[in-house]
């Protein structure tokens, strides 16, 4: 086939950039060669409009082993342990198919950390959906939670937490967000990065089929009517392989036989086989023939653009070809000599014995676009006025009942038992806390993980938005007894070519990297994902962000179930009232103006860092921070984990009762301690400046709200827990 | 004390059982699926896991590997078997317990704690355990046990049934029942009682910082018993 402008067009790329292909070649590519450039210069793999901004973020710190750039981002966690982790976006595919789209999306994720050498010890995922009422949505939630399941059960990997919400922006585009978190000693991480002439490249894991060709391309593109007709482009998993392969390369990673290993993920072999080289300043030479196929006759560019799973793809050191191939047989997997390193600098790919393509690496990576694209900046809203009048016509029952009830609000157990999430005998916070924990197996240490994201506050203002969900990720591992150490970012946005949403990108990137630098608490890995969008409507900007902490002594974690009758809960933090943005606002007021709360970094991280300090010294009983919902939200969950009361008098001030209980100010928490405890307490909340002021006392049963509301722990279990099983009988 | 776990390709519960047996005492092997030979045990547990995928019935695969052979032998012989989960689903394809494991009621899998009320304590395996009821865990799509009504009596009359699913009183009933299995029932023996599967993980209950302690009481309660 002779290759022309529009067949480059049809590849999904943009008219210059075909010129600017011939111009590099100095030739007009072959058809094999536009595919490799079409697969590498899409935005998925190339990040062309985001780069620029991404650029921006910290990604250093005195923790941080690796940073973005490799397949995740590595953290120091003392006596020679590492954590590996990295959150990824599945999103186009699970919308088309969302049984495949998510499992392979979680397969996607894990093999990213163990191709670095890691065992992987937890998943978590962030998934998001259209309005409950949308026909889709119930399939889609049913298929995207039994996808995740599939997969991670079967590759014994607990998942210890998640995120759920519903909102009519996600109707045409849902998002699925994977994140796992792998074990590594500090000296035993692989890298992508090739070294040394005429070494063998490896194949080894599933075989080549015809699935997925133009993954990473449909998922560069918006959708429109003709979706359905994607379906082949989605990948097809198979968990039990990928368990093979996991075990497979860490039994071979156990010997010094690797010099570099690349999973095959989007752009299978394309990428893969690329990044090796470019990262080695070397070229690589492989004969197609002998790439082990599922199909027959498949054609050069159907084997460079197949994004069949569970395969990878590994340099070897010379001489070890039967060592490795002893390993791959046991665990019956394909293994295959393809190439060699060369010094070339070029990809040159043979099949039958004739040259098929022959391109510079550099051209490919170094010189593939980058676009500065138009933005738009946000103004922040005014604030509404909400007349007294309106909030004093309200009773507080109802309105928690309301809230606590919201799809937006309610327990996610119907998602999470489907997972699980205590296979590997480490998992000691399970999901449905603020963060989920994970021994490091066979010490005192744990890790704590926890996956955020605000799109209304980022959709009002994506500066403030991104911000706060930074501060978020820290109070929820700070709520655990975690000291929070790095992020990973999934950037979920719409079309990069619509100033609106470019702006949308911009200012969120811009308000990430100001807390996480603010907050000591680097990124460490992340991915983009953008065209989000159906036809003319996107999605909100949805930034989700995965963090991790540690926690020195896992007899010290801390959990949000109230312990102890006559014990105080304390609000550490200022409530202000800001009601606007709150789900009380959009949900029991309609009211969806306004700016978010103000993310106040300042007292982020005095607060957090105070709070850690209490719960090191034995004070803090039960912790939660308060976010969603508001501050009668979180004291209900503590009750209803905890099956405990509380007796609640509301502090003498001019807040408004209804905006003192349902205001979503941050950088707040609530705080369980004993009487005893109190004046040593407060003297050190007050040595650091701390804002604090006592909720109630936690009795046998019912909460009492200012003597007059009478809430019993069976009706507040009632509003919590049954919304989500019911929608989905 | 003598043990042996079985590794199938993808067992993922084997590492955890291994933690569990050598905690109470267990010099316990790992033994791979493609091996002939059995170490010499007191004890051999198939764990659970995806043997070989389990995309055909589960355990059907892992009940022909090389190993079951001498497992299956190794049981006929008196020896004790117990398989958890996964290890259940095999037993049953190997035919030494009755029955066959469907999948849930609900099409769901499930990962939760659940109690189990002990029906028959003349075995080596709850024997001189001084509780009737134990909270243990299940993960599992398919561990909705059924039987022939024939079946059903017959191991009702040699007293096959090991537990029930029930509540925190020990209460039997439907609602208390996680996957729809037939009279709830949670684990059975083979007829000389030698031979247990079960869905619940004890392995997963065996420190306080867990999901709970009864799987301790279980296997140190195993481990005297052996002795």
């Amino acid at each position: 086939m002779e290759v022309n402008e529009q067949i480059a067009i049809d590849h999904g790329l943009k008219s210059d950039e075909y010129k600017k292909i011939c111009q590099l070649l100095k030739r007009t590519p072959n058809i094999t060669e536009l595919g490799i450039f079409s697969a590498m210069w899409n935005e998925h793999c190339s990040y062309k409009s985001s780069r620029l901004h991404l650029k921006k973020l910290p990604t250093k710190g005195k923790k941080v082993i690796q940073g973005p750039g490799e397949n995740a981002g590595v953290i120091d966690i003392e006596d020679g342990d590492a954590i590996v982790f990295k959150i990824e976006s599945h999103n186009h595919p699970s919308f088309i198919e969302p049984y495949q789209g998510a499992a392979t999306g979680v397969g996607g994720i894990m093999r990213d950390v163990f191709t670095m050498g890691a065992r992987p010890i937890a998943n978590l995922n962030s998934i998001h959906f259209g309005s409950p009422q949308h026909k889709k949505t119930k399939n889609l939630l049913r298929g995207v939670v039994h996808g995740i399941g599939g997969y991670g059960n079967c590759m014994g990997v607990p998942t210890i937490a998640g995120q759920t919400s519903f909102d009519s922006s996600y109707n045409g585009n849902i998002l699925v967000n994977a994140m796992t978190l792998g074990l590594v000693k500090k000296n035993k991480i692989f890298y992508s990065k090739a070294a040394g002439l005429n070494k063998p490249v490896i194949y080894v894991g599933s075989k080549t089929g015809r699935d997925g060709i133009h993954g990473a391309s449909m998922a560069s593109a918006s959708f429109d009517e003709k979706i359905e007709e994607k379906k082949p482009t989605v990948q097809v998993g198979d968990p039990f392989t990928e368990k093979l392969l996991l075990e497979a390369c860490l039994e071979l990673m156990s010997g010094d036989s690797i010099i570099a290993i690349q999973d095959m993920g989007a752009a299978g072999l394309t990428s893969s086989s690329i990044e090796m080289a470019s990262k080695g300043n070397l070229g690589i030479e492989i004969d197609l023939n002998k790439v082990p196929c599922r199909e027959t006759k498949m054609t050069p560019y159907e084997i460079m653009l197949s994004e069949s799973q569970e395969r990878m793809l590994i340099v070897l050191e010379n001489g070890k070809e039967e060592v490795a191939k002893k390993i791959f047989d046991k665990w019956n997997l394909d293994f295959a000599v393809i190439g060699k390193t060369t010094n070339s600098k070029n990809i040159e790919l043979f099949f039958n014995r004739e040259q098929v393509a022959k391109i510079p690496v550099n051209i490919l990576v170094e010189n593939s676009p980058m676009y500065d694209r138009k933005w738009k900046k946000s103004k922040l809203p005014k604030k509404n006025k909400i007349k007294n009048e309106v909030l004093n016509k309200l009773k507080i029952k109802d309105v928690l009942k309301k809230v606590l009830s919201n799809q937006n609000i309610c327990s996610k157990e119907w998602i999470w038992q489907q997972y699980d999430h205590t296979v590997m005998g480490d998992t000691i916070q399970k999901p449905g806390g603020d963060s989920g924990v994970v021994r490091v197996h066979g010490t005192n240490k744990a890790v704590a993980a926890s996956v955020d994201s605000s799109a209304v506050y980022c959709w009002a203002h994506p500066l403030t938005g991104g911000k706060q969900v930074v501060a978020e990720s820290w109070r929820n591992l700070i709520s655990v007894g975690a000291k929070p150490i790095a992020i990973t970012n999934c950037l979920n946005f719409g079309s990069p070519e619509k100033e609106e949403n470019m702006g949308e990108f911009v200012e969120c990137v811009q308000g990430i990297g100001e807390a996480s630098k603010y907050l000591n608490f680097p990124v460490v890995s992340g991915n983009v994902s953008f065209y989000n969008q159906t036809k003319e409507v996107g999605i909100k900007p949805t930034p989700s962000i995965g963090g991790v902490g540690l926690i020195k002594d896992y007899t010290k974690m801390i959990s949000m179930d109230l312990k102890e009758i006559d014990n105080l809960v304390l609000i550490i933090g200022k409530t202000e009232g800001h009601i606007d943005q709150s789900l009380f606002a959009r949900t029991i007021l309609d009211e969806k103006n306004g700016p978010p709360p103000e993310v106040n970094l300042f007292n982020e991280k005095n607060n957090g860092e105070t709070i850690l300090n209490l719960i090191d010294k034995g004070y803090v009983k039960s912790a939660h921070d308060i976010s969603l919902g508001g501050l009668l939200v979180a004291i209900s969950k503590m009750c209803i984990k905890g099956n405990k009361g509380i007796k609640i008098s509301k502090s003498k001030n001019l807040i408004n009762e209804i905006e003192y209980f349902f205001a979503e100010d941050q950088g707040r928490y609530l705080i369980e301690v004993n009487k005893d405890d109190l004046k040593e307490v407060t003297k050190i909340l007050n040595k650091n400046s701390v804002h604090h002021e006592e909720l109630g006392i936690i009795t046998q049963n019912d909460m009492i709200i200012n003597e007059k509301t009478k809430v019993t722990i069976d009706e507040l279990k009632s509003y919590y827990t049954n919304w989500l099983s019911k929608f989905m009988s | 004390m003598k043990s042996s776990v079985i590794t199938f390709p993808g067992s993922n519960c084997d590492r955890d059982m291994d933690v569990a047996l050598k905690k109470f005492g267990f010099n316990n092997k790992m033994v791979w699926h493609n091996d002939n030979e059995l170490p010499k045990s007191d004890l051999v547990v198939l764990p659970g896991g995806f043997s070989y995928g389990d995309y055909l019935r589960c355990g059907s695969m892992a009940s022909k590997s090389k190993i079951m052979q001498s497992v299956i032998n190794f049981a006929k012989s008196g020896g004790l078997v117990m398989g958890i989960c996964n290890g259940f689903q095999i037993l049953v394809e190997t035919g030494l317990v009755p029955g066959v494991l469907l999948r849930n009621k609900y099409l769901e899998f499930i990962c939760k704690n659940v109690f189990v009320k002990l029906d028959n304590k003349e075995n080596t395996y709850f024997k001189n355990l001084n509780k009737d009821i134990l909270e243990f865990h299940i993960a599992h799509n398919e561990g909705n046990y059924f039987c022939t009504k024939d079946q059903l009596k017959e191991i009702k009359d040699n007293n096959q049934i090991a537990i029930y699913y029930c509540n925190k009183e020990g209460k039997i009933e439907d609602q208390y029942n996680p996957n729809g299995s037939i009279k709830n029932i949670a684990g059975i023996f083979n007829k000389e009682k030698n031979v247990l599967g079960m869905m619940p993980h004890p392995e997963r209950m065996i420190d306080q910082s867990l999901s709970g302690e009864d799987g301790s009481i279980f296997f140190k309660n195993l481990i005297n018993n052996i002795k």
